[in-house]
């Protein structure tokens, strides 16, 4: 019985689906479910909408209309040094990570090398240990290396937006490498050859074949590292000087010293900076999304997808 | 291998092979392999897959390097040079046409690597798009094409770069019967209207019988036969390429003397094998040489076995009869004629076949 409704339902998708769609109960559980999902998600969001416009100097009253929170928010310059910061490191390590996480996606996927699997292992290390365990490790490295670096090349490195990008760089290598990688390993190998053969050079191959494959990849880890960055609190607070801190860190140091509505505006503006890079990335999808893999070679001399 | 015309002194060498050999690791997949292919020669290497005739062909495009060997283009050593530094272009398994460019693009993209002008560029894709019947989809995308027309796309792809050899890798393999039966014509003609080498792998026997100059058959990493198809069909050298090739029966024995062949059965025929008294051979029978009676005498000039007919096979213009002799069972095809009396199951018969009509090659199965 199970087998026969399975079968109905997999093959239905296209039809008005009288048969294979819940009804009654199922339906009525079933849609309760998605109500209690959005209300659990969105309502914390939309309270922290309304308070942020709250007249009260305590978080959870509500005190009357106003925006004097956003005009604190306007005034305070230390908030805008932390956003400043936080969207140059931001940029700065999504760049660099972007970069070096493709490359190790391309040496893994590509070619054979002695120790290839040690550095496939290694290269995903940052994603299992635990975040604080990183911020350790990076606060070891920095105050052992820092004073090495000074006395070797001459190159003063003072903690803050250097020790906050390098932090950010070396995790978000791991996370940019696994989602090109994936892109690279649905890619038809055969493309590249056939661009060797049509006189391409290595280089020239790379630009116009595999990277157009794969962009959707590197868009997405980009994406990745971008939201990665914005959002760390732990590894930045243990890496970051007193004269630079990023947004996340500062409003958590905002946090212990006593809560103001001027929070919320803060949360309320990270969460629209936030929301936009969503549409963003949907809308970056939509184009290239509408290139897929070739279609399976079909035996029908019919052309299979004209006009789409 | 001496008397085909491609490979004669007047022609000039497009492809010279000596002791080609690669190995992936312990794997040898082309073992010490000596091949010349003629300017102007339709050649295609054919075996199961496994042996070894894609590696070759991927080392002649550069796409693998030889671990050992030398590799000559038009007489320049080419070994180890990339694949955009030779004079051939590939037509892949599938195509492997790019899906982000439009045809136009995929068909330019060689010219565009060899920074070609752009007026060019667009007459020569024009003319390429022409000649495989597709000019009018220059603005599609590769997806929207279907497979034969892709398949003519990848042909566009490589000759507009003019290259000196062309290099096919399984091309039809993807093609329904129909198309395929198309497409081996249309490249034939293309090939001679050329005049290049077009060097052609495929796992299909009748596919390298009908398009081929000559045919080099691989097992194992080894090229066993270089020869025109005829002589693969009519001399094959041993039994992995009597069997390959078409269908065989293969009648084992021992040269009894200089022209009698002992079956295993202790039937003798006549037959002049060349080889050692003693040597054990296999008779190559085709079963469409061989004819089927009732009971009967040899006729003067044919050899003859008895059986029993087993089963039978109706195909349509033939028949095929499965016969079962003392010792193994062979086929025999018979043409599907009006005034041919049938054979049933059960019935006793003679299956004879004039002296030259078999072939013979050393060893048993």
């Amino acid at each position: 019985m199970v087998e026969r409704y399975e079968s109905i339902n997999s093959e239905s998708t296209g039809m008005s689906g009288d048969t294979a769609k819940p009804r009654g109960t199922t339906k009525w559980l079933l849609s309760t479910n998605a109500i209690l999902v959005y209300v659990f998600f969105y309502a914390p969001i939309i309270l922290l909408l309304i308070f942020s416009f709250s007249d009260n100097r305590n978080v959870g009253t509500w005190g009357g209309f106003t925006l004097d929170w956003y005009r604190e928010f306007a005034a305070n310059e230390p908030i805008q040094d932390s956003i400043w910061i936080s969207v140059k490191v931001a940029l700065v390590s999504t760049g660099v990570s972007v970069v070096l996480g493709t490359m190790a996606a391309l040496a893994l996927e590509r070619f054979r090398f002695r120790g290839d699997r040690v550095f496939d292992g290694l290269l995903y290390l940052p994603i299992i240990i635990p975040d604080v365990t990183m911020a350790v490790m990076m606060l070891l490295f920095f105050s052992q290396f820092l004073d090495l670096i000074d006395s070797v090349l001459g190159i003063q490195i003072t903690k803050g937006f250097t020790t906050i990008a390098i932090s950010h760089i070396a995790f978000s290598i791991s996370f940019v490498s696994i989602v090109v990688r994936a892109r690279l390993a649905g890619m038809d190998e055969r493309l590249e050859e056939a661009a060797l053969d049509l006189y391409a050079t290595r280089w020239k191959t790379f630009r116009h074949i595999t990277l157009p494959q794969i962009a959707p990849g590197v868009a997405g880890g980009a994406l990745l590292a971008l939201t990665l960055s914005l959002d760390d609190v732990v590894i930045t607070q243990f890496v970051s000087g007193p004269g630079a801190t990023t947004l996340p860190v500062y409003v958590f140091g905002l946090i212990r010293r006593g809560v103001t509505p001027l929070i919320n505006s803060v949360s309320v503006l990270m969460l629209a900076a936030s929301v936009l890079l969503v549409i963003l990335s949907l809308l970056a999808q939509r184009t290239t999304g509408s290139k897929g893999p070739p279609a399976d070679a079909d035996t029908d001399d019919e052309p299979s997808r004209v006009g789409i | 291998m001496n008397d085909n015309p491609a490979a004669s002194d007047t022609t000039v060498t497009a492809v010279g092979l000596r002791g080609i050999t690669k190995r992936f690791g312990d794997v040898v997949a082309v073992d010490n392999i000596d091949l010349d292919i003629g300017d102007g020669e339709f050649f295609a290497l054919l075996g199961p897959s496994g042996c070894g005739k894609t590696t070759t062909l991927r080392m002649i495009a550069g796409l693998e390097f030889p671990t050992q060997g030398s590799l000559k283009i038009f007489d320049h050593e080419v070994g180890t040079l990339p694949p955009n530094k030779r004079p051939v272009n590939t037509v892949f398994q599938n195509y492997a046409l790019f899906p982000h460019l439009d045809i136009n693009d995929n068909v330019g993209f060689g010219l565009r690597m060899q920074r070609v002008k752009k007026a060019e560029i667009k007459t020569r894709v024009g003319e390429a798009l022409e000649m495989v019947k597709l000019s009018n989809m220059g603005e599609r995308k590769p997806d929207q094409l279907s497979g034969g027309q892709q398949q003519r796309i990848a042909l566009a792809r490589a000759l507009v770069n003019r290259p000196k050899v062309l290099l096919l890798d399984e091309p039809l393999g993807a093609l329904d019967l129909k198309l395929r039966v198309e497409m081996q014509s249309e490249l034939k003609t293309l090939q001679r209207e050329l005049g290049i080498s077009f060097v052609f792998v495929t796992h299909d026997q009748e596919e390298a019988l009908t398009m081929s100059d000559r045919i080099g058959i691989m097992d194992q990493g080894q090229l066993l036969q270089v020869d025109p198809p005829e002589a693969i069909y009519e001399r094959p050298v041993n039994r992995f390429v009597a069997d390959f090739i078409g269908q065989t029966n293969l009648l084992e024995g021992n040269v009894e003397s200089s022209d009698v062949v002992c079956l295993l059965n202790g039937a003798r025929i006549p037959l002049d094998t060349g080889l050692a008294v003693g040597s054990s051979v296999s008779v190559i029978l085709r079963p469409e040489r061989a004819t089927i009676g009732s009971r009967r005498e040899i006729e003067p000039g044919q050899s003859a076995v008895d059986g029993v007919i087993r089963s039978i096979t109706y195909l349509g213009n033939a028949i095929v009869y499965r016969v079962g002799l003392d010792w193994m069972e062979i086929d025999v095809r018979e043409e599907n004629l009006p005034h041919e009396t049938r054979h049933e199951p059960g019935e006793e018969v003679t299956v004879s076949w004039d002296h030259g009509a078999v072939a013979v090659v050393e060893g048993q199965g």
